[in-house]
């Protein structure tokens, strides 16, 4: 009979514990889940590059794919470009595909701005803002690493210093 | 049929002022009388115009509803008018329950007060902004109002138990708060009469100002300034010169409206002290020798317990279904809606004090007062100082 | 385990007060009392009578009315801390909290800011408070309504005299029960008591319901917490802002690409002095322009196949519609709300080449500014090419021009003017009311003809799968708040004692209805009144 409450009592005590615990845990990584959860599948896009060609991501299956979301008015997007350029030379033979995607600005800004930095990599354009939504973002420069299936692995937002562009990319190299 | 209903409120208010007299009269005539054989003529005659009153202010409200095209609840005039009303209807319900007519000398008054204070805001009938255009203003503010009024009575029942049982004859702090109670009481007054006197002669005072953004600013002062707005220049010619200027994130205007309240107030408060030559609560006592203590401590907490569902329903359960509709979330933390959680809280705080810990009495009348307290807070402050979603214009 | 067993024969659970059923005081200490004390029926309250282990340690500090009273407190002063200054989510956006508080308000904004209270309702320890008071409603409510159900339900029609006598309405009156005691049944049901009776004596109950009143409600405030707590389960809700353009179709976020929405117009209307109410005349006078419309006119749109992001897709009408405020466009579980709006952002501009010194035009160039070309032909050998594009201009830190957007709030341009006689062209940097020549004079200019403007409307996403919940939890606690408070627990004993008989009654509440009742009972029966012991008391002093 005291066993029986004294059971009793702590099944009670430990399920609201644990709804107060879970409350306060997510209401601390609510911020997180406003991105594309990790180890999960990418959201698959279509887009089309400067020069009329398309890319879609699942095609880069097999390969890792470095995933740079920009604009032309964001100063440490212009900051790390020549970073990114400089590597996506290194890993493109490698089997590390780097996309940038533009978010939603006009054609003509955007090549001008890659005339003037003279990109090579290929430079999305996403026009109506569908893939942004996709991948949720926000702030900018945001990057998303996917390694050879297709699993979002990484999410940084904030300038890369040319170091960390080249971690990134071995970390999803085949 | 705008100046009819701005008469009939007059009327209201008129009555309302008449049937006081006529409750306090019928405590002084024949001693102890309407104990046994239920109210005498005094008492009779005084919840009749107190009926009549109220319907000259249902009157003022069905024909402003139908002058504006909407329930005339959307500015602060028109909600603190029928919070009054409200008080007054409670008040008439209460009566023929407990028969009692000393509630009605405390109860008329702060009613009184209450529709004073409300004619000191812009009284014109304002559009509805398109927030406000739904049936939910009237379901909500309705309800709320209403349930506020009802809490009302308990105060005026907390104020009665303790101007009653408080020994007046030594100078204990319980006697000192009181006193600050009534003292409030004076002030509002105060501000009612100081508003009266300067819009009477038509005082008005422009000044340029820089604001708190540090944009230049103009503002027109009602009452002469004591306090003047940060880096003050006084347009209007011949107006008084302020003593005084403020930075810019306090509102200058407001604050020497709140000082000459209080400058009123204390000088009313004194002439009373030296009229009466006792406590104001001491001078009140008298009136309240008739009544048996547990009869106001039954009638407090019934008014309690009858308003709290109400003022839940009408301040919380559809003030979230409307902000649902109208501000896409249930609740947003706004300060209008934390102290609707509040007045909640603390009224829920009473009554688990009441039922579990046996707050009977003087403690359970003290704690109707800070709940009216509270109320006032919200319909006062709130309004006017903390600036939110439901600042009206005033 | 330790029961109490009564003179009466029944068996009462340790830390009893009075009998479960027959109501014999148990308690030496209580029997000094004049009355007693009614609030749980003097019913054990399990919390205070094992207080062995940790965990009947916690369980029995959330048990305790007194902390449930002080968390409530604690509660209402943190929540009006919070309003003293604007919260986090309220503050104009002109520059990050850190240095807003102190800006504006000095070193009472630090400190505020400092303590944390710029986030208040959603820190940790507010969300701890509230969830305490969620533990304390659940503890407190089963440490107290299972002893009340318990009493209730074994209590006898017999009362013992001790539990009489100490009931606050109690009288005394010698006189035969069993004349009259037909008459009072009849009129104690008559008024719907609930009638029993047992070698003559008499029990009359009712509204034993409006005793769960408070149990209820408890139960619907868990239910709402719960509704609360659910919010913060991914999915469960949304809250995005839409920016949309009038003729633009955007994809609605959370929605995984389904639905799309087209803003046709969006409209602002303000109150007119002449067309509206003339009562409104005055009030528009005094404030100037009073908004009377905020309205989107939408079409809906749903994607059909399957298609990735990005992708053309093609879509489906689903409906149109004008969301205004408290008007919201639902589908699915979504509503989509009118929150905000510009009015006449920059769509187009119209400039126009032509030749300084002898004044003529030479043709006109229209630039989407969404979406301008990279060369505007006028014919005749006449084009402008436009080389560089700001939509948002402004100049850097360096003095080189930059937009600080991708929205063309200040468009500015570098065109190269091409003309039958300058073929290299002529440079002019174009923003608005402002030309330079970066390469001395030049022989064209472009002027400026004209705009095009669109509307932009606000949009809020919102979907809340957790509404019902709360909407169950709200009713069921006003259910149970009413119960508690619009209907009283009445009881009244009648019992024949030797020669006499004795009255009393008990009620939770509305003490003065229940003493109405027993008059209106005992009216002609020779019984006298009962009288209110608390009154008489205090009549004595």
């Amino acid at each position: 009979m005291k066993k029986r409450r004294l059971v009793m009592r702590s099944v009670i005590l430990l399920i609201l514990g644990a709804a107060v615990a879970y409350t306060l845990y997510a209401n601390f990584t609510k911020e997180d889940s406003k991105k594309v959860v990790m180890g999960e599948k990418a959201p698959d896009f279509v887009l089309v590059d400067l020069d009329g060609e398309t890319h879609r991501l699942s095609d880069y299956e097999g390969q890792g794919v470095f995933l740079n979301f920009w604009g032309t008015y964001c100063k440490p997007c212009e900051r790390e470009m020549p970073y990114m350029d400089n590597q996506y030379k290194q890993f493109k033979d490698n089997g590390v595909q780097t996309l940038a995607v533009n978010v939603g600005e006009s054609e003509l800004a955007v090549s001008k701005f890659t005339e003037r930095h003279n990109l090579s990599f290929p430079i999305l354009l996403d026009k109506d803002g569908q893939v942004q939504t996709a991948y949720k973002i926000g702030a900018l420069p945001a990057t998303y690493l996917i390694d050879k299936e297709g699993k979002v692995v990484k999410y940084h937002t904030g300038q890369l210093t040319e170091e960390m562009i080249k971690d990134f990319m071995e970390e999803v190299q085949p | 049929m705008v100046s009819l209903s701005g008469n009939l409120l007059y009327v209201a208010f008129i009555l309302y002022l008449i049937a006081t007299v006529f409750f306090a009269g019928s405590i002084k005539d024949k001693k102890g009388k309407q104990l046994e054989k239920g109210p005498n003529k005094w008492a009779k005659i005084g919840v009749f115009l107190t009926i009549l009153g109220f319907v000259a202010n249902v009157g003022y409200f069905i024909t402003r509803w139908i002058a504006a095209g909407h329930a005339p609840v959307s500015n602060l005039f028109e909600f603190t008018t029928f919070f009054g009303m409200c008080l007054v209807g409670a008040f008439i319900i209460i009566y023929f329950i407990y028969k009692t007519p000393v509630l009605g000398v405390f109860a008329l008054p702060v009613a009184i007060l209450l529709i004073a204070y409300a004619s000191m805001f812009p009284k014109e009938i304002s559009p509805l902004i398109p927030a406000l255009q739904s049936d939910w203003l009237h379901i909500h503010v309705t309800t709320a109002a209403a349930g506020q009024a009802i809490l009302a009575i308990s105060f005026a029942a907390g104020l009665i138990y303790l101007v009653k049982s408080l020994d007046q004859t030594k100078a204990t702090k319980s006697n000192f708060w009181l006193e600050a109670i009534m003292y409030g009481l004076v002030c509002t007054l105060g501000f009612i009469i100081m508003t009266t006197v300067f819009s009477s002669m038509g005082y008005k005072a422009e000044f340029n100002y820089i604001d708190k953004f540090d944009q230049e600013a103009q503002i027109e002062y009602a009452m002469p300034a004591i306090i003047g707005p940060n880096e003050w220049e006084l347009l209007t010619d011949d107006k008084f010169e302020p003593l005084l200027a403020m930075p810019g994130i306090i509102n200058a205007k407001k604050l020497n409206t709140v000082i000459w309240s209080i400058a009123a107030g204390s000088i009313l408060y004194l002439l009373l002290r030296l009229v009466l030559r006792k406590r104001i609560g001491a001078a009140l006592q008298p009136l309240t020798k008739h009544i048996n203590l547990d009869l106001v401590d039954e009638i407090g907490y019934r008014s309690v317990l009858i308003g709290f569902p109400v003022f839940t329903l009408g301040a919380l359960v559809f003030a979230m279904i409307w902000a649902q509709i109208a501000w896409t979330r249930f609740w947003g933390w706004d300060p209008k809606e934390v102290w609707a959680l509040i007045t909640f809280l603390f009224y829920a705080a009473y009554l688990h004090l009441r039922l579990s810990k046996g707050w009977h009495g003087e403690k359970s009348a003290w704690l109707a007062v800070i709940g009216f307290i509270i109320i006032m807070f919200n319909l006062v402050a709130v309004n006017l100082v903390i600036a939110g979603l439901h600042s009206y214009a005033g | 385990m330790n029961h109490v067993k009564c003179e009466c024969g029944h068996v009462n659970p340790h830390g009893t007060i009075l009998c479960e059923s027959c109501g014999r005081v148990l308690v030496e200490s209580e029997k000094e009392k004049k009355l007693v004390d009614m609030r749980y029926e003097g019913s054990a309250r399990r919390s205070q009578t094992y207080n062995k282990t940790f965990i009947d340690k916690i369980w029995n500090f959330f048990s305790s009315v007194k902390v449930g009273v002080w968390l409530i407190v604690i509660t209402l002063v943190a929540s009006a801390l919070g309003t003293l200054l604007p919260q986090e989510m309220y503050i104009p956006p002109v520059m990050p909290a850190s240095e807003f508080y102190e800006d504006q308000y000095g070193w009472i904004g630090k400190l505020f800011y400092d303590l944390g209270f710029h986030n208040l309702y959603s820190s940790w320890w507010y969300l701890i408070l509230i969830a305490s008071i969620g533990i304390s409603l659940v503890i407190c409510s089963l440490d107290r309504m299972i002893p009340l159900w318990r009493a209730l339900k074994a209590q006898r029609v017999t009362r013992h005299e001790g539990f009489l006598k100490r009931q606050r309405v109690f009288g005394v009156t010698e006189v035969n029960l069993d004349d009259s005691s037909q008459k009072i049944i009849e009129k104690l049901k008559a008024k719907r008591y609930n009638v029993r009776e047992e070698d003559g004596n008499i029990l009359a109950e009712k509204g034993r319901f409006s005793r769960w009143g408070p149990y209820v409600n408890h139960i619907g405030l868990i239910i709402f917490l719960i509704g609360g707590m659910l919010r913060f389960v991914p999915g469960m809700y949304i809250d995005e802002v839409l920016w949309v353009r009038e003729g633009e179709t955007k994809l609605i976020p959370e929605t995984d690409g389904e639905y799309y929405l087209k803003n046709n117009e969006f409209i602002l209307e303000v109150y007119d002095k002449d067309k509206d109410n003339e009562a409104f005349s005055e009030a528009i006078e005094k404030n100037g322009m009073v908004a009377k419309n905020y309205q989107s006119n939408v079409t809906l749109y749903k994607k059909i196949g399957e298609t990735v992001a990005g992708q053309e897709q093609e879509l489906e009408k689903v409906k149109d519609e004008a969301i205004q405020v408290n008007q919201p466009l639902k589908f699915e579980s979504f509503a989509l709300y009118q929150v905000d709006y510009k009015m006449d952002e920059l769509n187009q501009m119209t400039f126009s080449l032509s030749n300084k010194q002898k004044n003529e035009t030479f043709g006109e160039l229209k630039i989407d500014l969404y979406n301008p070309q990279d060369q505007y032909d006028l014919g005749n050998g006449y084009s402008v090419e436009i080389m560089s594009y700001f939509p948002d201009f402004e100049f850097n830190t360096e003095g080189e021009p930059t937009t600080k957007s991708k929205v063309p709030n200040n468009p500015a341009f570098v065109f190269k003017m091409i003309t039958p006689d300058k073929q290299d062209g002529e440079i002019s940097f174009v923003a608005i009311q402002q030309t330079i020549e970066p390469f001395g004079d030049n022989d064209y200019k472009l002027d400026f003809v004209g705009i095009d403007t669109l509307n932009v409307s606000a949009l809020t996403v919102r979907k809340d799968l957790t509404l019902w919940i709360l909407a169950v939890g709200g009713i069921i606690f006003m259910i149970g708040v009413a119960q508690g408070s619009y209907w009283n627990h009445r009881r009244i004993w009648i019992r024949k004692v030797n020669d006499e008989v004795w009255v009393a009654g008990h009620t939770n509440k509305n003490w003065h209805g229940l003493k109405r009742d027993i008059e209106l009972v005992l009216e002609d029966t020779g019984i006298k009144e009962p009288e209110d012991q608390v009154q008489k008391e205090e009549g004595q002093e």
